[in-house]
């Protein structure tokens, strides 16, 4: 597939950062707001979707060369350990604690493990939908 | 937590490291990086062993899932401890030699040793284990890290049917033991092994107490290759032959023996437990040792010697049950000896089957062929392994001055007092295992000479035969010397050990302060089993002088009635059976599958909701309808009917995509932001991708189908409709159980999270989360892998 659709390409080539920094920023609001990492996962997808829409494979492959089936696999492989660490401190699979800690800049901010496990769905996210489409798209 | 758990993890942990080690530094062999974990393990639980008293047993627990009853529970007591030493041990041994056996360069040594390190901490904590499902999960971790190594040489092709038989098989036994400890699990209330043994005259009242026993025996049967499941044994020799002497002679297969010994408290008061043990283990002893002079491969011979061997632990553990019936109470001494001669044996097995399979190997290496025709007159070229084969041999054929010669006459004292204490009848319980004893002495005999004495044959062999190196020499050295300390100095692990273990197989049977009498002593004064030892030695002999006048018997066997041809028949009608039936419905239409699902659902779901009568509706309580939902709903409706009818793809996808749009403004008005979020984002991409996959899609087309089919797409569809509609007027009112969302209200305080549906996902339910993100990703994978894989196919045409 190639389009040369230069209005589409244009846009595509800022919008994928404000979509990016969108989702990341989901990612870390989910703990308080509206969000969380399955969400970030997907809007950060769509921002990679957007390019192969506007771009082709082969661009799309060099702008962003990054095997997605091993950032599904680190995501998943995230999720667990979190998971297992809670067993090394003696506590019951996936107990998740959190505390608050005063940062410089960013003041009272409260860190969880939650957040990790979060970060592991999100990474899982991104890596299978992309493999997804990445596959389906290359299928020519 | 507790060390002993760190050292079931261990070899977990280390496999993460050994393809650093093989891809970092190729210079040295990995095998000595990996070393460090058996000898280290062996070092740490040589730390528990009791030199003065006995070993009071440890036990440490952490919670795994305590609403199911089960928690990694970790009990080491005496019979633990001489597994745990005898893995660890021999596995030190196999690591060694596996160093010179393995070629660095050629070999895919990274997985090797992964696979072997992932079946040692599998061992350990299947022996180490008090939870009936945490050691099942254990145990079929050893069959799946046997069945890798099996077909390590995965370009052959025998490899792999290796790997896949002794898979099959083991597997299926291990689904029988997991329907026993379940049913176990249910007639004591627990998984603990320890608390069942404590409440064992209850559990021996209960009906599903038989139907537990079958199959937990089941499990052992298959996993020890007892008869009839023994054919898998012989084919798991296609693995690399450090593999043989660990799993398929030291180890793996006697977790089933293990099993047996561990649960004959629970069981071993009941008389059937004897009968099934005694006469499968005989039967195994007779027919593995009947079987093994026909081979002519060294490690073939060797496998069916490990079955015929097994047999013999297996029958002496039935024999020694009785101790614990107790119509037998009187005469408890004497199956207390049994259950002392078959761990003495195990002890003893592990340790000349070791070094025998280890001898061969080097055979193997140096000669370059494992056939008995081609090997002979190497006495003079291999002068070291010729003393270590003798050694394993002799002591494996019950010969002093070598320790299977103790434990042989042990295994005739078992088998004789058997017989007298039980009924008449019984008399081929001692002659079974006489005449197997002859045809062992007879192997053993074929072992040693056949390939050591006789005419020398350079032309036959590929390679020109030398002495291996010190380090290959080494493992099997330290056997061997080992096999003759345990004949002069028996007791010093008769008190320290064995003991122990006898304590774990028959709790309760001692009082208080008592020992069970475990002095072994190699002269007993002419008695039965003495005779008996002499009678296989002189016909034995004459069996192997004349061996080429009857062995014409072997080839008179029927071949087509042999339980390896019923295997594979059965293989290969249930895989053209299921071929068949999948090939009647799996008919590459897309829209036969939907039909099935939906026509499924439409059955099952409504079928339930008709049964119980579940249909109603209680809209009372409903808020009223604000202006825009009802907008919202007729948009969508509307839109969902336009789709059935255009004629375009694109357009049907753009209209499907704006249904989810519009049930996204749905959640918003319904303050479901989250959701509302969710949905928009899915239903982007989804659009995306249909339009992409739109790309490859032929031309809508209106297809000419009969009316039958209509008809019945029409009501799937008006009744799959219907059905969801209903289903959800119904869900509003009622409340069939207590709602949980009080829970969530505490949120913020349990999670510290003020997003509750996020609070739920990341940890009230991350165990759900957790799973999801697994099938999301299998999922992403397996579509990755069928366009793939299409694709390469096309390409390759």
């Amino acid at each position: 597939m190639r389009f040369s659709d230069v209005i589409l390409q244009t846009a595509a080539k800022v919008l994928v950062f404000i979509i990016m920094i969108y989702s990341i920023y989901i990612l870390f609001a989910g703990h308080n707001n509206p969000g969380g990492g399955f969400i970030g996962g997907l809007i950060t997808a769509s921002a990679l979707m957007l390019l192969y829409l506007a771009f082709d494979v082969e661009t799309v492959r060099e702008i962003v060369p990054v095997d997605f089936k091993i950032v599904g696999a680190v995501g998943v492989m995230l999720a667990l350990l979190t998971g297992f660490g809670a067993v090394l401190f003696g506590a019951p699979f996936l107990t998740q604690v959190y505390r608050y800690v005063t940062l410089p800049l960013l003041g009272k901010t409260g860190l969880g493990t939650a957040f990790v496990f979060d970060l592991g769905v999100y990474l899982a996210v991104i890596g299978t939908t992309v493999t997804i489409i990445r596959s389906i798209s290359e299928d020519q | 937590m507790s060390l002993l758990h760190l050292a079931i993890l261990l070899p977990f942990i280390y496999t993460v490291f050994v393809p650093l080690f093989f891809k970092k530094l190729p210079r040295i062999h990995t095998g000595w990086f990996v070393i460090v974990v058996p000898l280290l393990l062996f070092i740490y639980f040589l730390s528990y062993f009791p030199v003065q008293t006995a070993l009071a047993p440890i036990v440490h627990s952490v919670p795994w899932i305590p609403s199911a009853g089960i928690h990694l529970t970790l009990h080491l007591d005496g019979l633990a401890l001489l597994f745990a030493l005898i893995i660890t041990g021999i596995g030190t041994l196999v690591v060694l030699y596996s160093i010179y056996y393995m070629s660095m360069k050629r070999e895919a040594l990274h997985n090797f040793y992964i696979y072997l390190l992932v079946f040692m901490g599998a061992m350990l904590g299947i022996v180490l284990s008090d939870n009936l499902m945490v050691m099942y999960v254990f145990w079929e971790a050893t069959s799946v890290s046997s069945f890798l190594l099996i077909a390590y040489w995965y370009q052959r092709k025998k490899s792999r049917y290796g790997a896949q038989k002794a898979m099959l098989i083991t597997v299926s036994g291990g689904f029988a033991m997991l329907l026993g400890a379940l049913m176990l699990g249910s007639a004591a209330g627990t998984f603990s092994i320890r608390e069942m043994i404590d409440m064992r005259e209850s559990i021996a009242d209960h009906a599903l107490f038989f139907p537990a026993m079958i199959l937990i025996l089941l499990g052992a049967f298959t996993k020890s290759a007892q008869f009839p499941f023994h054919i898998w044994l012989p084919d798991a020799m296609e693995a690399p032959t450090p593999i043989s002497s660990y799993l398929h002679s030291a180890t793996m297969v006697k977790a089933g023996v293990y099993l047996v010994a561990r649960v004959t408290p629970i069981f071993g008061g009941d008389i059937n437990w004897f009968w099934i043990i005694a006469v499968v283990g005989t039967t195994t002893l007779f027919w593995g040792a009947f079987m093994a002079i026909r081979q002519t491969d060294l490690k073939a011979l060797l496998a069916y010697s490990t079955i015929s061997q097994l047999g013999l632990i297996m029958s002496l553990f039935g024999i020694g049950s009785l101790a614990l019936n107790p119509a037998y109470a009187a005469e408890s001494d004497w199956f207390e000896a049994a259950i002392l001669a078959a761990i003495f044996h195990l002890f003893n097995h592990s340790i000349f089957k070791g070094c025998l399979f280890m001898v061969v190997g080097i055979l193997d290496h140096e000669t370059g062929t494992r056939d008995i025709r081609k090997l002979g007159g190497l006495m003079s070229l291999m002068p070291i392994s010729f003393t270590l084969t003798v050694i394993g041999g002799l002591s494996m054929a019950g010969l002093p001055p070598f320790s299977g010669f103790l434990s042989k006459e042990m295994f005739f004292a078992g088998v004789l007092a058997a017989h007298h204490h039980t009924e008449q009848w019984t008399l081929w319980l001692p002659i079974a295992a006489w005449v197997a004893s002859i045809f062992t002495f007879v192997y053993c005999l074929i072992l040693v000479f056949k390939t050591f004495t006789g005419n020398y044959h350079p032309d036959r062999l590929d390679k020109k035969p030398h002495e291996a190196p010190a380090g290959m020499l080494v493992p099997p050295i330290v056997l061997a010397v080992m096999a003759v300390a345990a004949f002069f100095f028996p007791n010093l692990l008769s008190y320290s050990l064995f003991e122990p273990a006898m304590h774990s197989v028959l709790p309760g049977v001692l009082l208080p302060g008592e020992t069970f009498h475990v002095k072994i002593k190699a002269w007993h004064g002419f008695n039965m089993e003495l005779f008996m030892t002499i009678g296989i030695v002189i016909i034995g002999t004459l069996l192997y002088l004349t061996f080429k006048k009857w062995s014409e018997i072997y080839y008179n066997l029927p071949q087509k009635f042999t339980l390896n041809s019923l295997y594979d028949r059965g293989l290969t009608g249930a895989e053209q059976l299921s071929a068949r039936i999948t090939g009647t419905y799996m008919n590459g239409f897309l829209h036969s599958y939907l039909s099935y699902i939906f026509a499924f659902v439409l059955i099952v779901v409504g079928g339930s909701f008709v049964l119980h009568n579940a249909f109603g509706a209680d809209l009372s309580t409903n808020a009223a309808i604000g202006l825009y939902e009802y907008i919202l709903a007729g948009a969508i409706a509307v839109l969902s009917g336009f789709v059935i009818f255009v004629n375009s793809r694109l357009t049907a996808i753009i209209a499907v995509g704006a249904v989810g749009y519009l049930v996204s403004l749905l959640f918003v008005i319904f303050r479901a932001p989250d959701l509302a979020l969710t949905q928009l984002v899915v239903e982007t991409i989804t659009t995306a991708l249909f339009l992409l996959c739109f790309y490859f899609l032929p031309k809508l087309k209106t297809e000419m189908t009969r009316i039958r089919v209509k008809l019945s797409n029409l009501v799937i569809s008006v009744g799959i409709g219907a059905l969801f509609t209903l289903i959800g007027i119904a869900a509003q009112g009622s409340n069939q159980f207590k709602p949980i969302s009080a829970f969530f209200q505490d949120a913020y305080e349990l999670s510290g999270a003020k997003n509750m549906v996020n609070a739920i996902l990341v940890d009230f339910r991350a165990f759900d989360t957790m799973l999801e993100s697994v099938v999301l990703f299998t999922a992403g994978i397996g579509v990755y892998t069928l366009i793939k894989l299409r694709k390469s196919r096309r390409e390759h045409h």
